[in-house]
């Protein structure tokens, strides 16, 4: 894929560089604004997780990158420059290209995210041979038993011949993986790989990819609702509430000085081994807002015990802290307020009148 | 696969004596029936042979095993038309056969076509005047469709022959003219059932996880769709149009070969309804139904060819 | 048509209104509605299936008046030949006259067709809906005891579900058409003669049970797997009230679906038999008894067998049509999806 040369004159190796994305579909009952200017931006290398819970538009974020959003029904604002080019406005021939190639993609649920009736090494092998076309179909299938084993699937060259319901989950995700990483893309798009599986295997399909990132330089887009699974890999986290980014910062900034109340809120409701246990797990009361009639203002005023009168008007996305410009953060409050408020008990959290379980 | 064909094998043999045992007692139910077999001038000593060959007299089990005996070893004997039975379904199973698999390519191939032009063209005016086509195509009956067909365009216009069969071997232009309208009457159903059919399987898969896992991988539109898409969504079509080609072949035909006056073993079935000719009613459906499993059987096993997931 | 598919169903999710949702504005959301409220409302929309199930409602209507055209408008029976005035110069029935009498003209016997097409119409729909409600009935109970007990009453049931469903419809039909027609109908409680328009009925209600019945059965033992029938029956409720009040009303919809399609069935089916001297037997009439009649005057008198064929046509194509609206209206993402 050409390069329309390096942005400027620095090489800020910035691999991918997302602005003021904004993503619509028009339904039955009006426009769903499911991504409402997001900005971020990934390095070569790097894991950046994505969190946010069910409709925060993290998905569809991901998915848009690949082109894979593209319908009659979805508009586009916004670019997402990835290695000088722009993907949202790039044409199909172009992302196609791009396809399984430079970025590739990991899904949620293996079992219905790989075809029923085709062997899971041809299936790698299609991954293959779209992007080389010379290659034989004997060589392809050598590759997939080969990636088949980096993933950790044992006698890859038997499993080669098996469909893809006579896998376990845990290893029709490495499946999966292996499938993505068959070219050596640069960005490795991870969407809720874990959710469908179990606790156990979710730590070692987490290896697995840190493993990844390590041996392959590939980076990282993980998106999740758990906080918990991007502790352990994450280098960045960009926090997700109704279409917008609300928090962004490196996993430090976020899990010690987070400075929006929907992370407060997060970190509040990870169960920890050391948390008192005579008490309920707070969870953040009221559901996301609808997407069709988005709150006025701040997304999350609704269900925010601090909101106050200036959140009705839409909260930048800006550095608040002198001292860490890169860490973002869409909240009116003052630092000050914000390291007291969050302060649940001896934990971070949200406040709220009532704790309950949801 | 192979254990799976076994115990398919072994579960339609208990099917076909199931069925040989209904029809029979179907047929029980007729009272007198040796003078009803005995056709329009029935003698004693004909009424005697017949208590004998069927067993009348005899316990129900004895009967059945009787009846059996006759039907296989093809010597059921219709009275009223002074005919063998079997004898004559082997005659007339050339025309049933013909009606049967030109039909069957017809709208296999065409109720294929229409249905991906419609998922193709999903809610754009070729999906819709399909549509509007193959709800006609369900709610008109065979019979009168083929009335209709014989009246303007055989006698009327004289554009195709009314009726009637014409032999492979002895003109096969003429066999080919004189099958057209049997073949597109009673295809007409079968397209529109098809393609509508076809067109909601695609446009669901076309949402299935797979496809997008497929898109993400690079491929081309086409590609996709002929090797995700069509591919998954054809199953279904595959399976149905064995079943429906089995009841077809069976003597499903019956109103085709009827209002075109083709001479088939469906056209034979209804006649002798209409005679109350009980022998080869009796044959006939159990052949049919004979046909139907054995051909089901054959379509389990595509199936489970075609979808890994059934051979477990 | 791209093969992304579209909207993201998440999306379509996430976008539909929660019940009891934290005011986003100070406004209070509706309460949610219930699925069949949706589901009427998206039918109300859908104008031409509901211009298609008024025009079956309106055959219905005309055939239900039969009496009344055939006194006050036509004055004339459905079996009354009136020889002399129906034929016209050269002994031909009388085309259609679109007067009150021999409005759609005369058949060879001088009988006026369309008294006769209306009178033939209760029949036909008669049957059909009789055939119907035999089907559904029996089908949803039988499927009731098969998915939900499983075991050997399931075996035994699906088997005989097989077994029905193994002849093809047409032969199935007149070898029991044939029979009855013979020797009638003797349950003990109830005589039927051969003649008996109940037996046709009866018949094409029997012939469709395993088509309805194999796929209610197939749902009820996915419904079954749900955790709300193990908690309904930790609550002690016994099994008769579970099938009843927990699973029937869940196969609802599909029954619904069902409904049109198996009455369009049914009428076809009956015309087809009809047609085959295995349906409705004469002195009755239906509209494919007409057919049937009307064809064997070819090529003279064409309207005698266009007139019940265009009526047969529209009636079942209303029904059709109609039918597909529902089933939209039911489910729009069309998960349930029935052959023919």
């Amino acid at each position: 894929m050409s390069t329309d040369g390096a942005r400027g004159g620095s090489t800020d190796g910035r691999l991918l560089e997302v602005e003021e994305l904004r993503v619509s579909f028009r339904t039955e009952d009006g426009v769903v604004q499911a991504v409402d200017g997001v900005t971020f931006g990934v390095d070569s290398g790097e894991v950046l997780a994505i969190v946010g819970e069910s409709g925060s538009g993290k998905s569809v974020t991901a998915m848009t990158l690949m082109g894979l959003t593209r319908g009659p029904n979805t508009s586009f604002e916004g670019r997402a420059m990835f290695a000088g080019k722009d993907l949202v406005g790039a044409s199909e021939d172009e992302l196609r290209r791009v396809r399984g190639a430079q970025i590739a993609m990991v899904f949620q649920d293996p079992m219905s995210s790989l075809d029923p009736v085709y062997r899971v090494g041809d299936q790698i092998v299609e991954q293959i041979r779209v992007h080389d076309k010379d290659i034989s179909k004997a060589q392809a299938l050598d590759r997939a038993a080969e990636l088949m084993e980096k993933v950790g699937i044992p006698r890859a060259g038997d499993r080669l011949r098996s469909y893809p319901h006579e896998f376990s989950g845990g290893m029709r995700q490495r499946v999966m993986i292996a499938m993505a990483l068959a070219n050596s893309p640069k960005l490795l798009l991870a969407d809720e790989p874990t959710t469908a599986l179990d606790v156990t295997i979710q730590a070692q399909i987490l290896d697995e990819l840190r493993t990844l990132r390590e041996d392959t330089g590939a980076a990282i887009i993980l998106v999740t609702h758990d906080l918990g699974v991007v502790a352990d890999i994450a280098d960045r986290i960009v926090v997700m509430y109704a279409g917008r980014v609300v928090e962004h910062g490196t996993l430090d900034e976020i899990f010690y000085d987070p400075q929006h109340p929907y992370t407060w809120g997060l970190l509040g409701s990870i169960a920890r081994i050391d948390r008192d246990r005579s008490q309920r797990l707070p969870a953040i009361p009221g559901l996301p807002p609808s997407l069709l009639r988005p709150p006025k203002g701040c997304h999350f005023r609704p269900r925010c015990p601090h909101a106050f009168a200036r959140c009705t008007e839409v909260p930048e996305l800006a550095s608040r802290l002198p001292d860490a410009p890169a860490h973002l953060d869409r909240c009116w409050l003052e630092p000050e307020q914000k390291r007291k408020l969050r302060q649940v008990g001896d934990q971070i959290g949200l406040a709220s009148r009532e704790t309950v379980i949801s | 696969m192979g254990r799976f064909i076994v115990r398919r094998l072994a579960s339609m043999i208990g099917v076909l004596f199931a069925i040989s045992v209904l029809t029979f007692l179907i047929f029980q139910a007729i009272p007198n029936p040796a003078v009803r077999l005995a056709g329009r001038f029935p003698t004693p000593a004909t009424i005697d042979h017949i208590n004998q060959q069927w067993g009348f007299d005899k316990p129900i089990y004895v009967q059945y095993l009787k009846t059996m005996k006759l039907i296989f070893t093809g010597q059921v004997i219709s009275y009223t038309q002074q005919i063998n039975v079997v004898h004559e379904l082997w005659v007339l199973l050339p025309v049933t056969a013909s009606l049967a698999i030109g039909a069957g390519i017809i709208w296999l191939s065409m109720g294929i076509l229409f249905g991906v032009l419609s998922a193709w063209r999903s809610g754009r005016w070729l999906d819709r005047a399909l549509t509007v086509l193959s709800m006609i195509g369900v709610s008109m009956p065979v019979f009168f469709l083929g009335a209709v067909m014989s009246y303007y365009l055989g006698d009327k216009w004289g554009i195709l022959p009314a009726g009637d069969y014409v032999p492979l071997q002895s003109d096969p232009w003429q066999w080919f003219v004189h099958m057209l309208m049997p073949w597109f009457a009673l295809s007409v159903l079968f397209i529109g059932v098809y393609s509508r059919v076809l067109r909601s399987t695609i446009l669901d898969t076309v949402n299935d996880d797979y496809v997008r896992t497929a898109k993400a991988k690079g491929l081309s539109e086409r590609q996709v769709m002929t090797r995700h898409v069509l591919r998954n969504s054809l199953i279904p079509i595959i399976a149905l149009f064995g079943l429906d080609f089995a009841a077809v072949i069976g003597g499903g035909a019956i109103l085709t070969e009827t209002v075109f006056n083709l001479h088939g073993i469906g056209q034979y079935a209804a006649q002798s309804v209409s005679a109350l000719d009980i022998p080869p009613v009796l044959v006939i459906t159990m052949f049919g139904a004979f046909v139907v499993v054995l051909i089901g059987g054959v379509v389990d096993v595509l199936y489970a060819y075609l979808d890994p997931r059934i051979r477990l | 048509m791209s093969a992304t598919g579209s909207t993201p169903a998440s999306v379509i999710e996430e976008s539909l209104p929660h019940q009891g949702w934290p005011a986003s504005d100070g406004e209070e959301l509706p309460p949610g509605i219930g699925p069949y409220k949706l589901a009427w409302r998206r039918l109300k929309r859908n104008k031409v299936a509901l211009a298609f199930g008024g025009l079956f409602l309106a055959i219905v209507i005309l055939c239900l008046l039969a009496p009344v055209y055939a006194n006050d408008i036509a004055h004339t029976g459905p079996n009354q030949e009136n020889v002399d005035t129906a034929l016209n110069a050269f002994g031909l029935p009388k085309g259609p006259t679109w007067h009150a009498h021999y409005f759609l003209g005369a058949d060879n016997v001088g009988r006026d067709v369309a008294v006769r097409l209306l009178y033939g119409g209760r029949t036909s729909l008669q049957i059909g809906a009789e055939a119907t409600l035999i089907t559904i009935v029996f089908a949803t109970l039988l499927a009731l005891l098969a998915g939900y007990f499983r075991g050997p009453l399931d075996g035994l049931i699906s088997r005989a579900f097989e077994l029905i469903w193994a002849y093809p419809v047409y032969l199935l039909g007149i070898a029991l058409g044939v029979v009855l027609a013979i020797s009638g109908l003797d349950l003990g409680f109830v005589k039927l003669s051969g003649n008996s328009t109940q037996i046709p009925a009866i018949i094409i209600g029997l012939i469709y049970i395993p088509y309805v019945g194999k796929a209610v059965r197939g749902q009820i033992i996915t419904l079954r797997e749900r955790e709300f029938i193990d908690a309904a029956r930790q609550q002690g409720l016994g099994h008769m009230r579970i099938m009843f009040s927990e699973i029937l009303p869940n196969v609802a919809s599909t029954l619904i679906v069902f409904i049109p399609l198996i009455m369009a069935n049914a009428i076809l089916t009956e015309a087809g038999l009809s047609f085959l001297g295995a349906g409705v037997r004469p002195p009755n009439a239906s509209w494919g008894t007409m057919i049937s009649d009307g064809i064997n005057l070819l090529p003279a008198a064409v309207h005698t067998m266009l007139v019940p064929g265009i009526m047969l046509v529209l009636c079942v194509l209303g029904i059709n049509v109609f039918g597909d609206g529902v089933r939209d209206a039911l489910d729009p993402r069309a998960k349930i999806r029935i052959e023919h």
